[in-house]
């Protein structure tokens, strides 16, 4: 019964998104506005069988239906009921259940919001999202059903892949899945743009905050994932540029280009068609990620299915390539007659710079990912890209967008003056320099790491200095207290304060990810009871091994007391957990954080029990802390930019607060 | 103008999807074994009943190694296999040796008597031989041919018939250098 609702749902969300496709067109050629409500209405009546069709799957994997072969796969009788909630993205059918709700959600939001709007575009911008969602709903329907029945209905169900039995398995798709899904409303819009063939700002604008919205959650589902990673997985790190990993990380690329690039279109009217592929290639990339974790090309240690959803998405892919790419070839007549660079030294330039290194991030991710094909194809032999290559070539790229994180929110739009640079640099450039010396002198003497902390140090100087100078004039225009200053300046520009928040909150990231990079200890070895391995400051004791039974499986713990620099900072307990069903157990690696380092436990092996010996690894690694207070950090700076004010008055955005504000003063 | 810009787009667009959907034939967990062609590593083990037995002293013989753990699905499964398969060939120059890892002794025991396997069965004890042979999942199978070559990598069950084929070719040396893959799939 649950069941058969679901699947009529699909399949009449399936034949209303095709309505939905063909309604704008009818409305252009008949001018006749009734096909503009029924192209809004067939996005609303897709949401509401979407939703039923969803709930539908989720009821069935609360009340663990196991005649709905998706639920017997992926819940048990024992699976408690968030895991089972939790089940939905668990596998392939669900995920792309999920994928489809959240796009109609997006899409209604869009349609409802937009009801008087842009009279012009929004047909289109429907039919796009109809498009997408019908592509879903077609798979959904004819090749990767949740709803499959089977019969004879098993006793019971096998039950979620115990490394999702983990509570970041509740937000990390789903935070993700928003991201890409996210991505879909500035294409939609972009493409109505081009189909319209008016081609100006309009389309940048309104999207604006969606774009942030998506790139916000595209952020936190990666870094979601890395701790995830992290803190489950048990290898002791967060990042192995796995083809699946990179899929999720490669759309964040082009989006945050865009993101930056769009304030030069805003602000100056170019970059028109780079900012229309920046946005084409971010969302084609998003089907592309599905597409490669789907498909079994590449190899991953992520689990893989196949099956007939690789070719589809592949053929899908093909399709938003050509069209969007054909389109804007189509059109490009129109985008001509932009204004030029006035200078090298500005903030045009700056962005531009900035949009050319994270494309070229993106260019050798992309190609590293999929360098095994290539090789295969021409050599005929398997070849596998691992993280050296990844580090050794992105590396220098990132340090290169940190340093030019300090530049563009600060010069000049342009052409930047000597005085505009020495103003805002110079105190920055210095402040870094003496912390570089001091970080030189106490720590680290290594060329990259001190490269990065004094690149970090430059961008959060920069950002402190400037923001520094406008909350003190603003005491002396209003007489304002530092908290209520930096309110003000926040409330008049969002958007400034906002990035600037967030690129704090990349500088943690970034801090973090140098540390944990470059100065990692690792050590490993066999302990009896009541013997010590010492690792950099720690001391960790054997106390032994326990075992305990848990609803889902049976874990067995090793029991360390670990002490640093001579005093006992408690017990830690790395586990090994044995599922049923699984053939080998999964480790449970515990971490003790510090705002200076990690400290890191994997429980390898053991021995038979009664005799207590436990073979461990640890690790310690510095500052990884930080990249998941960055994340929190970049959280805040979003909210400050997209939080809907009221404003009283039109302030020019984009003002560099703190000159004008001392030019005055 | 923009059809010459369409051109442009095709062709940087088609090649590329075509690589992808080129993924769709090959095997990327494909990575051809180093140990194969190469000389077996020798060691030695001492059986559940107590005997030693040193690779080196079956030279001239076509050597079957499995690896096995008493906890382990695939392992149980085809245990009566094997040891139907050994009774089959035993007398044809052919020798089964069964090495437990990641296990104890006792599990060990229970499970040949179990099985009432009775090919030459014991505990790689401090998993030298099993690191030796790169083994990552349970079970894995090697064949070495009478020069003491391994001619033939085997991960997950293995089956009879293949068993029996990769024996055959084994003693006529005859080397395979993909490695084979049993049904089960070990970590999913």
């Amino acid at each position: 019964m649950t069941a058969s609702i679901g699947h009529v749902a699909i399949i009449l969300g399936f034949a209303l998104a095709l309505w939905g496709i063909a309604a704008p067109i009818l409305l252009h050629r008949t001018g006749n506005p009734t096909f503009l409500s029924s192209a809004r209405t067939a996005i609303l009546g897709q949401f509401v069988l979407v939703t039923i069709a969803a709930s539908a799957l989720i009821f069935g994997l609360v009340t663990t239906d196991f005649s709905i072969q998706y639920v017997a796969m992926n819940t048990t009788r024992a699976t408690p009921i968030y895991y089972r909630v939790t089940g939905l993205w668990g596998a392939l059918e669900g995920s792309l259940m999920l994928w489809e709700w959240l796009l109609i959600i997006f899409s209604g939001l869009v349609a409802w919001i937009y009801k008087d709007r842009h009279r012009e575009t929004m047909p289109w911008v429907l039919m796009i999202f109809s498009i997408v969602s019908a592509f879903f709903l077609a798979v959904l329907a004819f090749a990767s059903n949740p709803f499959q029945t089977i019969s004879p209905v098993p006793l019971d169900g096998r039950g979620l892949n115990p490394l999702l039995e983990d509570a970041n398995m509740m937000s990390h798709p789903p935070l993700l899945y928003t991201g890409f899904v996210g991505l879909t409303v500035p294409y939609a819009f972009a493409m109505a743009a081009l189909i319209v063939g008016k081609i100006n700002e309009d389309w940048i604008v309104t999207t604006r905050r969606w774009t942030i919205t998506a790139w916000f959650f595209l952020t936190l589902g990666n870094l979601v994932g890395a701790w995830w990673s992290y803190h489950v997985l048990g290898w002791g790190g967060y990042w192995a540029w796995d083809p699946v990993e990179n899929a999720a990380f490669m759309p964040w690329l082009p989006a945050t280009a865009f993101l930056h690039s769009v304030q030069v279109q805003e602000r100056r009217h170019m970059l028109k068609v780079w900012n229309l592929s920046l946005i084409i290639v971010a969302f084609s990339l998003t089907i592309f990620g599905t597409f490669l974790t789907r498909s079994g090309v590449l190899s991953s240690i992520h689990a893989f299915s196949n099956g007939p959803v690789g070719t589809i998405f592949l053929a899908f892919l093909a399709v938003i390539l050509i069209c969007s790419f054909g389109l804007l070839a189509y059109r490009a007549d129109l985008l001509k007659g932009q204004p030029q660079l006035d200078s090298m030294v500005s903030r045009e330039s700056t962005f531009l710079l900035n949009n050319v290194l994270l494309v070229s991030a993106l260019f050798t991710i992309f190609l590293g990912t999929i360098f095994p094909l290539i090789a295969e194809a021409v050599t005929g032999k398997p070849v596998s890209v691992g993280a050296p290559y990844f580090n050794a070539a992105t590396v220098p790229i990132f340090l290169a967008l940190v340093f030019l994180m300090a530049v563009g929110p600060m010069i000049a739009w342009r052409r930047a003056s000597l005085d505009n640079l020495k103003r805002n640099f110079l105190w920055p450039a210095v402040a870094s320099l003496a912390a570089a010396m001091i970080v030189f002198i106490v720590a680290v003497r290594d060329f990259l790491p001190l490269l990065g902390v004094t690149l970090c140090a430059f961008v959060a100087a920069t950002i402190l200095y400037d923001t520094g100078l406008a909350v003190r004039a603003r005491r002396r225009l209003a007489g304002e207290g530092v908290f209520r200053a930096l309110g003000t300046l926040a409330r008049r520009n969002q958007r400034r304060y906002g990035g600037l928040v967030v690129h704090l909150g990349i500088v943690l990231i970034a801090l973090g990810i140098a540390g944990s990079m470059s100065y990692s200890v690792e050590r490993q070895a066999t302990l009896g009871r009541g013997e010590t391995l010492a690792v950099a400051n720690y001391k960790i004791r054997l106390e032994g091994l326990r075992a305990i039974e848990q609803p889902t499986h049976y874990r067995v713990e090793g029991v360390f007391d670990v002490s640093r620099d001579g005093r006992s900072i408690g017990e830690l307990a790395p586990a090994l957990k044995f599922f049923p069903n699984q053939q080998s157990p999964v480790g449970r690696a515990v971490h003790r954080s510090t705002f200076t380092e990690d400290l890191y436990l994997i429980l390898s092996g053991f021995s038979e029990l009664d005799k207590n010996r436990a073979t461990l690894k640890v690790l310690v690694r510095p500052l990884v802390v930080w990249i998941w207070l960055g994340g929190a950090v970049i959280a805040l700076g979003t909210l400050v930019a997209i939080w809907p004010v009221r404003k009283t008055s039109t302030v020019t955005v984009e003002q560099s607060a703190a000159s004008e504000l001392v030019a005055e003063g | 103008m923009a059809l010459r810009r369409l051109i442009i787009t095709l062709a940087v667009i088609v090649p590329l999807v075509a690589l992808l959907a080129y993924g769709f034939f090959r095997d990327p967990r494909y990575i051809p074994s180093p140990l194969v062609g190469r000389p077996a590593p020798t060691f030695s083990v001492k059986l559940f009943n107590g005997e030693k037995v040193n690779l080196a002293d079956l030279r001239g013989k076509v050597v079957f190694i499995n690896f096995w753990a008493s906890w382990c699905p695939p392992c149980i499964a085809e245990a009566k296999e094997l040891e139907a398969t050994w009774q089959r060939l035993k007398d044809q120059g052919v020798v089964f040796l069964g090495i437990e890892i990641q296990d104890t002794e006792v599990n060990g025991r229970a499970f040949v008597d179990k099985f009432g396997l009775t090919y030459p069965n014991g505990a790689d004890a401090n998993g030298r031989i099993a690191i030796d042979y790169g083994v990552w999942g349970i079970p894995e199978s090697f064949f070495i041919d009478p020069d003491g070559r391994i001619v033939y990598k085997h991960v997950g069950g293995i089956g009879a018939e293949i068993l029996a084929a990769k024996a055959a070719e084994a003693r006529e040396r005859i080397m395979t250098t993909k490695e084979g893959k049993g049904d089960y799939q070990s970590i999913r």
